[in-house]
């Protein structure tokens, strides 16, 4: 009804006389020589009922121009502006509703006619509008055709990248079995390495072993009659056993296997080691050295200068959760830092050693032979990792391309160019940052760590108008309340802009992103007349 | 932002655990008084001692422990009132004496005194109708009505005094050597009776009065229902407490109370009715000191147990063993001052104690409407678009609300420059809609010397001062704050004054107010209140007058508003905390309530025993404050709240939007009727508040008040009277389909307020419900004034016309009042601008009469609309006679009225 209304050209509309509160198009309906039928023809009054400000019908018709009927409307004519209906209750209630004035005509209050006023900057809002939806829609077709382009441009690199993962899979497996055939020889020598030297520590210690017992009999046997006797022992009290500080005579026994002396052979063989970790030098006055921890320190490899091997084993446990960020994070580091770059730098290597090792506890370097095979092996295992990352590279970008070939961006792709960019805005309190089909969050302008109001989740316009909102979901929660969400509303506009965020309800935000891509093909160009006489 | 939330967090985190809230056994004066009782030392009356003043009759009483007599006072008091007081004679210091409560000095009524048997006196009121039979050891006061004992007073033996000590270090030295044999001394015993010192968690209270309580017990003979003493969220009908927890009035915030719990809430009322077939009776203690109600109610199926146990007097004896309620109240401080309100209707009851604490006040017409709050409209957009939403979705409201977050940092009387940049365009928006605007103001100022509320309350010394003498600090919303002692009538004046519009900037006198956080609430305080040793005006320590705190803020804020307007318009005050006489000053919610379907059916009870004790302009929060309803108890709510006196939708902060047009079409739609139906009957509301403002009778009211002679109707309490013609049954249970209505009164007839269909009363029913179902009947023999036409605001409605619903009784007959004035000024009362009509209806007959002819108001107004429900034909003609019906009706259009069978 109201759309008809809006298409007859009013401006005269105002020279018919018809009943308060009575459009032009009902006008008919109330013809004073005729009693008045009900619109909805319920009853039938004579005409002097009509506005009589007492209700007589159903529908309230015939009431248009008063207040009596509380289901009845009331038609402002407006002229200079749109006519508008409005509930007849708001009639003569003291509250100016129609910009014309005529709803109050008996209500002591006087209404301002701002028909005109409200009319020119409607016009000029509809004409701002109707520009920028113009030059919009032209943007959104340069969008849409940037899309087709880059969106083909991509298919063709997906198809290279996907035939050149074929054959790096292949190489990635030759490598592999490279790797694994260089790796053989050199485990084999360098067990037969480990192994000979091992074999040198153990005849070394046994020595010092040797040497020290001797000494020690040397000292204990103080009548030097080549004997350690049960007094000799004695004078040893640290070597108590039962804890009262002092050697008796039977323990000594016992420690001497129950001889009452021993020979320099046997003590060496058998008393010795029972003794050793309690036994006093008479000489020295600190305790014995403790036993030489077989401290095994690898002599050092001859590492080629390839900086990121120790962090190996670590990359492969975090593969999964790494490739997951990585598309975010990547995303942002693109704009900043191009090319490869390790995103940390590498810890410095450090060499592998336990405390001061003296210098017979190390281990000989690799003979010419194993350090060869070592040198093989490396290079084997660098070429294969290196494949292996470049396969993984290539799976990432065609993953990354499969996504954004096969994402939704609108009936057209036109919201495709938003999909790598980020936007913010400031506030009093709050920068805002929208970066489209993934993130919103919130940082505290005075510096704090950002909030997450939510990431992509889908386009959330009503079923008519469904790329008119987007949703962003499963921020961080709120105490006591939900995870914080966001919808993100679009709007019609000539540039890429985060006009406005609220916060509606506690933890769920409201934003408006004005984009080209939201305008809507604009009606074509009306002639001269049409609209705006009505106005 | 951050530090605010994580206040906030901490603070709701606390207030929803019980423990941080006494229960009896954490009450040192309940333990002495428990203890003590169970001893057995009997009070007796001095005989001898007696003297009849001008005002009251005297004598002295005393118990073998107190040594020192205490001194009664027996007042007779105009309307059937009796006053008992009881007091030291020559305390150590003066103790405390509830000012400010009581109107006016009461006028008293001489009393004569005929000596009765030997061992007692007997005081009479001047018609010789009312007695008290004063029995002299042990001591008793029996309150006879036409030689029926209707109550009695320490028959029980519970009254108890504890007279003002010297302090133990002083009172040690004097008798220093003294061996002290009372049991009481060793340490475990001084910590359990609390006397100079009480611990609760980390909170330890020095008392330097030292203990300092009172009790008395009342057996009300015959009586099984009592009510009152607000707030509870509890039945009606007050509960037997011998299972476990008093009753306990003790002003507290309460984030989310829990429902059917005797724990203080918000506000205290020390009052209880009593009622049984033909009498009503009242006790109104007046004590502002934490207090404790225990009732015991005794059917009479035991008599032998009740006989030996309590009926030890003589004339208890010869009374028929029967059923009986026993009511003991503690208080812990002041003095025992109460009056007995001797009915013995309902309605009698009801003026007497209005005439000693005051009527409501005559709310201004905006206030009953719909009032649309949440915390918080975020700014001046956000206000804006909510105001324009109700246009809309064309929904009448009458005020828009702003929670804390309005002011600059929660400094009240400010506005938070970014959000509210200009508070008077917007509220220039909501004059254009002729809507209002309430903002809240809370009694804790914020510790900002900047701040120029601070800074000249700290220079003034308006504060309320700690234990040490310092100015009370204490944690609420801004962060550390001090309380403005409101209990001064120098700081309510200067308070008063803040108000002026020369001094309010940004207010306009659309604005009203709201008084928040008044029991008074402090964060990190013991039970999120005030340490009972801070200083208030006059040196009294704050646990003398706790629980009137908050009334003294309403009270200021009340004049405040007057002032403003050079004492021309009247206020609208919001309060959360409460005590008798705060019907005065305005209106009062219960509070925090919690979205969920059994707070809704509380809220019934909760706000019908605030009716009976005063305090008409009631209501709780529509939807819930807590927690976020779902579309079906949002509906059923806003159904509830159409039909109760205050009438507020509100959220909490961390809650989802809940305007009414959130949830779709068809419930914005079912919401849009509920709140149309309470603009539809705004003139029966107005009516009714003049009634109780003039005539002491609530708004709502539970059915015994009604039909005070139907037993049955003595513990209904899911549905109420609304006036004396309207029953409202609110749905209170999800996917309801069907309810029970008990429709009383064996005499009359009821009328389904929207099918017209009609019963018999003194049957239950059962009524289909759909969720557009409002369950509403009139009551045959009423009228009810309507308006015809629903506008946007209640300012908007003025001058649209009238309806009439006349509902016949069995004899065909019916009668209804009428009120109107200008809504919103005094001139009602200075210049007598007001019409009260009255309108009968009989043998065919319907005639508007004047109600009181010294009120005069002009009105364009016109009755359009005349419904008679329960004519017994068709009539043939309808015709007026007054000019004040224009429009010749016709029978026709208003057929579906005209109910022939």
């Amino acid at each position: 009804m109201l759309l008809v209304l809006l298409l007859l050209p009013m401006c005269w509309a105002v020279e018919v006389k018809r009943p308060r509160g009575v459009s032009l198009t009902n006008h008919h309906f109330y013809d004073e020589s005729k009693p008045f039928t009900c619109l909805d023809g319920s009853a039938s009054v004579p005409f002097d009922q009509v506005n009589d400000d007492y209700c007589d019908c159903k529908d309230g018709s015939d009431e248009p121009g008063t207040a009596a009927c509380p289901n009845g409307s009331f038609h402002c004519t407006n002229t200079g502006y749109k006519p508008l209906y409005i509930s007849s209750r708001w009639v003569n209630d003291g509250v100016c509703d129609c910009c014309d004035g005529t709803d109050e005509y008996n209500s002591g209050i006087v209404c301002e006619n701002t028909c005109k006023e409200k009319g020119r900057k409607e016009r000029e809002t509809l004409q701002q509008m109707a520009e920028v939806t113009r030059e919009g829609f032209r943007l959104k077709k340069i969008l849409i055709e940037d899309w087709k382009r880059a969106r083909e441009e991509k298919q063709k690199k997906l198809t290279e990248l996907q035939a050149g993962k074929k054959s790096l899979e292949d190489q990635v497996e030759l490598l592999r079995t490279l790797k694994e055939e260089a790796e053989k020889p050199e485990k084999e020598a360098k067990d037969q390495h480990r192994k000979l030297w091992e074999e040198q520590l153990a005849a070394s210690k046994a020595q010092r072993e040797q040497e020290l017992a001797t000494s020690a009999f040397q000292e204990l046997d103080d009548d030097m009659d080549g004997a350690v006797s049960v007094a000799e022992l004695q004078t040893h009290p640290e070597l108590d056993t039962d804890g009262d500080g002092a050697l008796s005579e039977g323990e000594a026994q016992t420690l001497l296997g129950g001889d009452t002396q021993t020979d320099a052979a046997s003590f060496s063989d058998r008393i010795w080691a029972a003794i050793r970790d309690k036994y006093r030098s008479e000489v020295l006055p600190t305790d014995l050295p403790s036993p030489p921890a077989p401290a095994l320190t690898e002599p050092r490899e001859e590492q080629p200068p390839v900086p990121s091997q120790p962090a190996e084993e670590e990359d492969e446990e975090e593969e999964e959760t790494e490739e997951e960020e990585g598309g975010e994070e990547g995303e942002e580091e693109d704009s900043q830092v191009p090319g490869e770059q390790p995103k940390e730098t590498p810890p410095p290597v450090v060499p592998p050693q336990t405390a001061s090792p003296t210098e017979e506890d190390k281990m000989p370097p690799y003979d010419e032979q194993t350090q060869a095979f070592i040198n093989a092996a490396q290079e084997a295992r660098n070429k294969f990792e290196e494949a292996e990352r470049s396969l993984k590279d290539v799976e990432e970008s065609i993953r990354n391309l499969e996504q954004e070939i096969s994402f939704d961006f609108g009936p057209n792709g036109e919201f495709a160019y938003l999909y790598s960019q980020c936007y913010e805005l400031t506030t009093n309190e709050y920068v805002y940052r929208l970066c489209p089909f993934k993130l919103v969050s919130q940082k505290p302008k005075l510096g704090g760590s950002p909030t997450s109001l939510g990431t992509w989740g889908s386009w959330a316009g009503p079923d008519h108008d469904k790329f008119s909102a987007m949703k962003y979901e499963q921020g961080t929660g709120c105490w006591q309340g939900p995870n914080r969400s966001t919808t993100v509303r679009l709007l019609c506009g000539k540039e890429t802009v985060v006009t406005s965020t609220t916060e509606p309800s506690r933890c769920e935000y409201l934003m408006e992103l004005m984009t080209p891509a939201a305008c809507p093909e604009p009606p074509p160009e009306p002639p001269a007349s049409g609209n705006h006489d009505e106005l | 932002m951050d530090a605010a939330e994580k206040e906030e967090i901490s603070v709701e985190d606390e207030a929803v655990d019980k423990n941080i809230f006494k229960d009896c056994s954490k009450i040192a004066f309940y333990r002495r008084q428990k203890q003590r009782l169970s001893k057995k030392s009997t009070y007796r009356a001095l005989l001898d001692s007696v003297t009849e003043g001008k005002e009251s009759t005297r004598f002295q009483i005393i118990n073998e422990a107190a040594k020192v007599p205490l001194l009664a006072e027996v007042y007779g008091i105009e309307g059937n009132i009796f006053r008992l007081k009881i007091n030291e004679e020559t305390p150590l210091k003066p103790r405390y004496e509830v000012p400010d409560v009581l109107t006016s000095k009461p006028s008293t009524v001489r009393l004569i005194s005929c000596s009765g048997d030997t061992g007692g006196l007997v005081l009479a009121n001047g018609k010789g109708d009312l007695k008290c039979h004063i029995t002299a050891n042990p001591f008793k006061i029996d309150l006879v009505s036409e030689e029926e004992v209707v109550m009695s007073i320490n028959s029980l033996g519970q009254l108890y005094f504890e007279q003002l000590q010297i302090p133990p270090k002083q009172s040690r030295a004097t008798k220093e050597n003294e061996e002290d044999t009372s049991d009481d001394t060793t340490q475990e015993n001084q910590e359990e009776l609390g006397l100079w010192e009480e611990k609760f968690r980390n909170f330890v209270d020095v008392k330097d009065n030292g203990p300092a309580s009172i009790g008395l017990d009342f057996s009300l003979h015959g009586f099984e229902h009592v009510y009152g003493i607000p707030q509870h969220a509890e039945s009606h009908q007050l509960k037997n407490t011998s299972d476990g927890d008093a009753y306990r009035l003790y002003n507290l915030d309460v984030y989310g109370y829990k429902i059917h719990d005797k724990m203080g809430i918000y506000g205290s009322v020390p009052y209880l009715l009593a009622h049984k077939l033909g009498r009503t009776l009242g006790i109104f203690w007046l004590n502002a000191s934490e207090t404790l109600v225990e009732i015991n109610t005794s059917g009479d199926t035991e008599p032998a147990v009740k006989d030996a146990l309590t009926q030890t007097g003589p004339v208890a004896v010869k009374q028929k063993v029967r059923s009986q309620t026993d009511v003991h109240w503690m208080s812990e401080s002041g003095i025992i001052d109460v009056f007995l309100l001797t009915g013995p209707t309902p309605s009698d009851v009801f003026k007497q104690y209005s005439y000693l604490t005051g009527t409501q006040a005559m709310p201004p017409l905006f206030s009953l409407g719909y009032h649309q709050c949440r915390w918080n409209y975020e700014d001046e957009h956000d206000v804006k678009a909510v105001d324009a939403g109700f246009d809309e979705h064309d929904i009448p409201y009458d005020v828009m609300w702003l929670d804390i977050e309005h002011t600059e940092g929660k400094r009240y009387f400010t506005w938070d420059k970014k959000r509210f940049p200009n508070p008077k365009r917007m509220q220039e928006l909501l004059r254009s809609k002729k809507r209002k605007l309430v903002v809240i103001s809370d009694p804790h100022i914020k510790i900002d010397p900047d701040y120029l509320v601070y800074a000249k309350a700290k220079e003034q010394g308006f504060f309320v001062r700690n234990h040490e003498g310092g100015d009370f600090e204490g944690v609420c919303w801004p962060g550390l704050s001090s309380y403005l002692d409101f209990t001064s009538p120098k700081v309510r004046e200067w308070y008063s004054s803040l108000f002026a519009f020369s001094v309010y900037q940004g207010s306009t006198d659309i604005l009203h107010i709201w008084n928040d956080m008044n029991e008074p609430s402090v964060f990190r305080g013991p039970e999120l209140t005030m340490q009972k040793n801070a200083i208030h005006h006059g040196n009294w320590e704050h646990r003398e007058l706790h629980n009137i705190y908050g009334f003294y803020q309403q009270m200021a804020t009340a004049e405040g508003l007057i002032q403003r307007s050079k004492g021309k318009e009247r206020p609208f005050v919001l309060t959360r905390s409460f005590f008798a006489g705060s019907q005065r000053y305005g209106a009062v919610w219960t509070g925090d309530n919690t979205a969920k379907w059994s707070y809704l059916k509380i809220s019934i009870p909760m706000l019908l025993t605030l009716s009976v004790t005063g305090i008409s302009f009631c209501g709780a929060d529509v939807g819930g404050f807590i927690g976020n309803p779902k579309a079906e108890l949002l509906v059923r709510w806003y159904q509830a709240g159409a039909y109760q006196p205050f009438f507020r939708g509100h959220a909490t902060k961390n809650t989802k939007r809940r305007e009414p047009w959130l949830f779709g079409e068809e419930h914005t739609r079912l919401i849009q009727e509920a709140i149309r139906e309470r603009y539809t009957l705004l003139p029966y509301w107005y009516s009714l508040f003049y009634s109780a403002h003039v005539a002491s009778q609530p708004v709502m009211r539970p059915l015994w008040v009604e039909f005070p002679d139907e037993v049955e109707t003595f513990g209904v309490e899911d549905e109420y009277m609304l006036g004396s013609a309207l029953l409202v049954h609110p749905v209170t249970e999800p996917k309801a389909t069907v309810v029970d209505v008990f429709l009383p009164g064996s005499s009359e007839v009821w009328y389904d307020s929207k099918t017209f269909a009609h019963w018999e009363g003194a049957c239950t029913v059962k009524i289909p419900v759909a969720l557009d179902t409002i369950p509403v009947f009139q009551r045959g023999g009423s009228v009810v004034p309507i308006k015809t036409t629903i506008g946007r605001s209640t300012g908007c409605m003025t001058d649209s016309p009238y309806g009439l619903w006349v509902a016949l009784s069995t004899k065909g007959s019916a009668v209804g009042e009428f009120y109107l004035d200008d809504g919103h000024s005094f001139q009602y009362l200075h210049q007598k601008q007001f019409l009260h009509r009255k309108f009968s209806f009989a043998s065919g007959v319907l005639i508007n009469s004047c109600a009181d002819k010294r009120g005069h108001y002009p009105s364009k107004c016109v009755v359009e609309q005349i419904l008679v429900l329960g004519l017994k034909k068709q009539p043939s003609s309808v015709t007026s006679h007054s000019p004040g019906l224009n429009h010749p009706a016709d029978p026709g259009y208003s057929g579906p009225g005209v109910v022939s069978s």
